[in-house]
């Protein structure tokens, strides 16, 4: 196989004349998982139902080992891609295994009749997405982490070559979301599948993707691996961040800042000072904060949050510059908190500082 | 390429439960039949006239000789040919009503809900009354045409109207609505046809099995049979479909053909019904939801059959009182279907509430 295993060239589409997708290219490699990320509305899943061939294409073409999947027979096409979408999946009366089963439609004969081998497909589907014991269940009856993994099996069953999902993981709590990407996972290294799905999670996007296309507007922005997208505020820019922040490193979000003059000093660094930064933005505090480290766990909170940060990069010793600048601070500040009471050798300033700060009688009982 | 037969050994647990069904299939089906000769052989003995059973099967098994004359052509002329009436036509009816709820997603469709039995009405009494007027004898096949006009006009404007309200209860009004005003339409066309005939027309209209001919049950045995043949041959793609349109096109299906002939099948079934024992009501509702708790599955390949013949049993069951339990004055079928269905319909209602909450 070739290096671009799945691609998409120029593709436009829309619903009633109305343009949603424009323009859209991308390739990915076999066993890559891509996610397609963007705010809501941008057109992630009209891209899914598009190469899906749910939704008829305007323009451009979709191809899958070097053939386009518009000279596919739809049998074929069944047999290489398989679709977790977010269609309600009515399923009256049908077991689990049932549900799952009905991935085997596109190798089954006239009348849909299993054979031996088609059973043994859809329980080796269910053990690997871990359904097995709830198999005999009513579909309707199980919980909403069971669900997806079972419509995940249900795909499996497919045997594709291509999984596309779109937003597998809305709904579930934390558990069946780590749960079910784990699975995906361990499912494309294993069969070398390759996965394209939306994702709302941008910090499981960004861990899970080996490349990662953003959408906006209907047009595809900056596609690449998650070191090349996350970064320079770029995730910000993408959803018009305007309230609050997203520090992109490691995809936390923090709520927007208090505004104005600092009114109280945080004495902070090892990460000791997170929650307090984020009990002041609750009481709506401004606050300023130091001496910090940029590697400090405290640092990208404090970035968010602070009104003001006194900081050094890691390769540098804290010097006089930084505490008198901390001491300005404090003076200005009505009130002053301490986080810690211990110090490294390397931060003498900030001994200094927590001196001074007692000697100003700032800090509250 | 990849191996496909990586896969475990079949394990035996499975396929205990498996066959524990197709026991539970099969007696069901069995007792589906056992019903319906029953109900048959009822529909002939009772009656104005009682015949006893040794009688019938005398007739039967000497072809129609034997027996004295009325007692022969009561059965031969009388009772047989609406007894296989009420059974084609209650199965049609059963089948049409499966198609549309899965055809829109929908408990509550069926082909009088919708309208569309009452769309073939008015076209088959327009039909009527015209030529009545100018002493041309209708066809069986005519009938079928009209009503199947009009059952298709009907059903296109609840389509339209499908892609318009996105509420399921909306369809449902909507097609309630078209099917009074046809009704209304035929009622209009009916009182103004001065014509003895008529009397008959407007006892159709009410939905009722009576006055079918032979002819009349070779034609819609012919159209019923070519139906229900071609839903069997369409089960693994409606299976597909009833999980979710998005996903049936993703497994291979070729959507726009399923739904076209999904389309035509039940116009084709309500137009047949309408065409000979006019507007059956609730039968369509009910029987594949009582179908359903029977079998404890919605799988096509078990629903299409099940529906007909349960259908059937219903239809007979239904006709049976109709036609005796007032004796010497008989029911309109709708009347004694309603009854019995409008309950079900109910209780569907009431557990989908249930569910949601």
């Amino acid at each position: 196989m070739g290096s671009c295993y799945f691609e998409v060239c120029g593709l436009s589409a829309g619903y009633h004349k109305e343009p949603v997708i424009r323009d859209i290219s991308f390739t990915v490699r076999r066993g890559e998982i891509l996610a397609l990320i963007g705010p809501n509305g941008a057109g992630k899943s009209t891209l899914l139902r598009c190469i899906s061939g749910q939704l008829g294409i305007w323009s451009g073409s979709v191809s899958l080992g070097g053939r386009k999947l518009s000279d596919m027979s739809r049998q074929e096409l069944s047999r290489c891609m398989a679709t977790v979408f977010t269609d309600r999946t009515h399923a009256e009366l049908m077991t689990c295994e049932e549900v799952v089963a009905g991935g085997r439609y596109p190798y089954t004969g006239r009348f849909g009749i299993l054979s031996e081998q088609d059973r043994a497909i859809v329980r080796d589907s269910m053990e690997k997405t871990c359904i097995s014991d709830i198999r005999d269940r009513d579909f309707h009856k199980i919980s909403d982490g069971q669900r997806q993994r079972v419509l995940l099996a249900r795909a499996l069953c497919q045997q594709p070559d291509i999984i596309l999902l779109d937003e597998p993981v809305s709904y579930l709590d934390i558990r069946y979301k780590l749960e079910f990407l784990t699975t995906l996972q361990k499912l494309v290294k294993e069969r070398r599948m390759t996965v394209v799905m939306s994702l709302h999670e941008l910090d499981l996007a960004q861990r899970i993707a080996d490349r990662v296309l953003c959408i906006r507007e209907g047009a595809a922005a900056r596609f690449g691996t998650p070191q090349e997208v996350f970064r320079d505020g770029y995730i910000g820019r993408l959803f018009g961040i305007e309230r609050g922040s997203l520090e992109e490193g490691s995809c936390v979000a923090e709520l927007e800042a208090a505004a104005g003059a600092p009114e109280v000093f945080v004495l902070a660094g090892n990460g000791s000072g997170r929650d307090t930064y984020r009990r002041l933005q609750r009481d709506g505090v401004p606050f300023a904060t130091g001496i910090l480290y940029t590697h400090d766990l405290d640092y990208p909170t404090a970035r968010a949050l602070a009104s003001e940060v006194v900081s050094l990069p890691g390769e540098r010793a804290m010097c006089g510059e930084q505490f008198q600048a901390a001491k300005r601070l404090v003076d200005q500040c009505t009130e002053a908190v301490v986080c810690r009471d211990s110090f490294g050798p390397w931060e003498e300033e900030n001994r200094k500082l927590l001196e001074y700060i007692l000697e100003s009688g700032k800090v509250k009982k | 390429m990849r191996d496909r037969n990586d896969v475990t050994a079949p394990t035996d647990n499975g396929a205990s439960s498996y066959h524990n069904k197709i026991t539970h299939d099969i007696i069901c089906f069995a007792a589906l039949g056992v019903l319906i000769l029953a109900l048959l052989v009822c529909n002939l003995c009772i009656g104005s006239v009682e015949i006893p059973l040794r009688d019938i099967f005398g007739s039967l098994g000497s072809g129609g000789r034997g027996a004295d004359g009325t007692v022969r052509s009561i059965l031969w002329q009388i009772r047989m040919p609406r007894a296989a009436a009420a059974c084609i036509l209650g199965g049609a009816l059963g089948l049409a009503g499966y198609l549309l709820q899965t055809f829109f997603h929908n408990p509550i469709a069926g082909p009088f809900v919708l309208g569309i039995s009452s769309g073939a009405k008015l076209t088959v009494a327009l039909v009527m009354v015209f030529l009545l007027g100018s002493r041309v004898r209708v066809s069986s096949w005519g009938m079928i045409l009209a009503a199947f006009a009009g059952a298709f006009l009907a059903m296109g404007f609840v389509i339209v109207m499908a892609g318009r309200v996105d509420h399921m209860a909306m369809l449902i009004v909507s097609g309630v609505m078209i099917g009074y005003i046809c009704s209304a339409a035929t009622d209009l066309v009916v009182t103004f046809a001065q014509d003895a005939d008529i009397v008959n027309l407007h006892n159709w209209s009410q939905g009722s099995f009576s006055g079918i001919t032979w002819e009349n049950v070779a034609v819609m045995a012919v159209v019923v049979a070519a139906a229900l043949v071609s839903v069997v041959c369409l089960a693994k793609p409606i299976g597909a479909y009833q999980t979710g349109e998005g996903y049936a096109v993703s497994v291979g299906v070729n959507l726009r053909l399923l739904r076209v002939m999904m389309v035509l099948l039940s116009s084709i079934l309500a137009a047949c019904i309408t065409a000979f024992a006019g507007p059956v009501s609730f039968v369509g509702i009910a029987v594949p939801h009582l179908v359903k708790r029977l079998f404890g599955t919605a799988k096509p390949l078990i629903m299409i059959p099940a529906c007909f013949l349960g259908g059937s049993v219903f239809c007979l069951f239904c006709d049976l009182l109709a036609r005796t339990l007032f004796a010497p004055t008989e029911l309109s079928v709708s009347t004694v279907t309603a009854v019995f269905g409008a309950p079900v319909v109910i209780a569907v209602m009431l557990k989908r509430r249930k569910g949601r909450s």
